[in-house]
């Protein structure tokens, strides 16, 4: 039971603090909570169709199929991080204005949260279909431990979820002037450790060159498979042993993302919001 | 809305850069096999040579799925029942490195000994 709970714990935090994120950086949007959990439901039903699939993905691409696909989908999600982060630049101080009033209808925040909901939906169709995956495992396992199994789930689940609000409230003790600063900063470093990870995939799948294995060791420091490594890898790309290419897909994502920004903020607004 | 052209020009362009392999391993790479049978690994403790590529082949003999992860050599890749997976692994130094199925971590942990 409690091996389950730590595995699916482990599984769920990253998904869990992306899904905290998110509700910090959309803060009184109107519509927000339907997006969020419109994300998080069609994650869930997409983990299952990935873990049924799991055999046929494999065999894709060579035999390399798990990590195209984990690539594409980091490809997307940073896609539209970048897209959240540049529109936001642009209207960000409206919404930091309405997000002291509830319920404000800011209408143009529905084009974010959409954005955000593939993120949220993509985060949760990647960890949700390893704990489908390993959930099956045990069922077919035949140890007849079901109910023992159910509790080890949720305990994990509510771990993670916990840990999740626990980021959301810490982050909403920010200034509401100030929180999308923050939130933005934040998805700009989600976003270039989702650029990273997907390099980094495309670099096990032989499909880049890695330009240089273990750039710098810091796993005596601080070990990916801790709590708080893999925290610091999910929401900041913290990679004990780096690719030299993971590190320039991290410059290359943040740069970009930040001359987007610039670009968006100078140029003429289409029409007036 | 120019700048999600922007981002799914850049989504495009990298995946057309991908779809062109850029450094196929040749095939004289060393190749390892491993089984994976009641959650153990066999050979427990392989070996391959240091500074290498490794074209590393495991075979799930079990009818539960499996996820070989290692932190040491950064690997995770899900393995369903009576399948197998190939990763590329390496170069590595010399030294051990730790691998299990996480699904089953106390069970299936084992050393790859690169040497």
């Amino acid at each position: 039971m409690l091996a389950t709970a730590v595995i699916v714990f482990r599984e769920v935090i990253e998904a869990a603090l992306i899904v905290s994120l998110v509700m910090a950086a959309t803060k009184g949007l109107a519509g927000r909570n339907f997006w969020v959990a419109t994300g998080i439901v069609v994650g869930v039903i997409g983990a299952g169709i990935v873990a049924l699939f799991a055999d046929s993905i494999s065999h894709l691409a060579s035999g390399m199929g798990q990590e195209v696909f984990n690539a594409t989908i980091m490809f997307v999600a940073v896609a539209m991080l970048t897209w959240h982060c540049v529109w936001m630049s642009r209207h960000g101080r409206e919404l930091a204005q309405a997000a002291g009033s509830v319920g404000s209808d800011v209408r143009e925040g529905r084009k974010p949260l959409r954005a955000l909901a593939v993120v949220v939906g993509v985060a949760v169709l990647r960890e949700g279909s390893e704990v489908v995956l390993f959930l099956y495992g045990i069922a077919i396992g035949g140890d007849n431990q079901a109910g023992q199994m159910m509790i080890g789930f949720l305990i994990g689940l509510v771990g993670g979820a916990a840990l999740g609000a626990a980021m959301y409230f810490g982050l909403l003790q920010i200034p509401a002037r100030r929180l999308f600063a923050v939130t933005n900063t934040l998805i700009m470093l989600l976003a270039a450790a989702m650029a990273s990870q997907g390099v980094s995939y495309l670099v096990s799948a032989d499909l880049l060159p890695a330009w240089g294995h273990s750039i710098w060791d810091t796993s005596a420091l601080l070990s990916d498979r801790s709590i708080v490594g893999k925290m610091l890898h999910s929401l900041v790309g913290y990679t004990a042993r780096p690719e030299g290419i993971q590190i320039f897909a991290y410059v290359v994502t943040l740069g970009s993302i930040y001359a987007l920004e610039r670009w968006a903020r100078v140029s003429p607004v289409a029409r007036p919001t | 809305m120019r700048a999600i052209a922007l981002a799914l020009a850049a989504g495009v362009l990298s995946l057309a850069a991908i779809s062109a392999p850029a450094t196929r391993a040749p095939a004289d790479d060393p190749a390892l096999t491993l089984e994976l049978k009641d959650h153990k690994f066999q050979p427990a403790n392989p070996t391959i040579p240091a500074d290498t590529k490794v074209k590393l082949t495991v075979r799930n003999l079990d009818a539960t799925p499996a996820e070989f992860e290692s932190e040491d050599f950064d690997v995770e890749k899900v393995i369903p029942g009576n399948s197998e997976i190939t990763v590329n692994i390496g170069p590595l130094k010399a030294g051990t490195y730790e691998f299990y199925d996480e699904y089953h971590e106390d069970e299936s942990t084992a050393n790859l000994v690169v040497q």
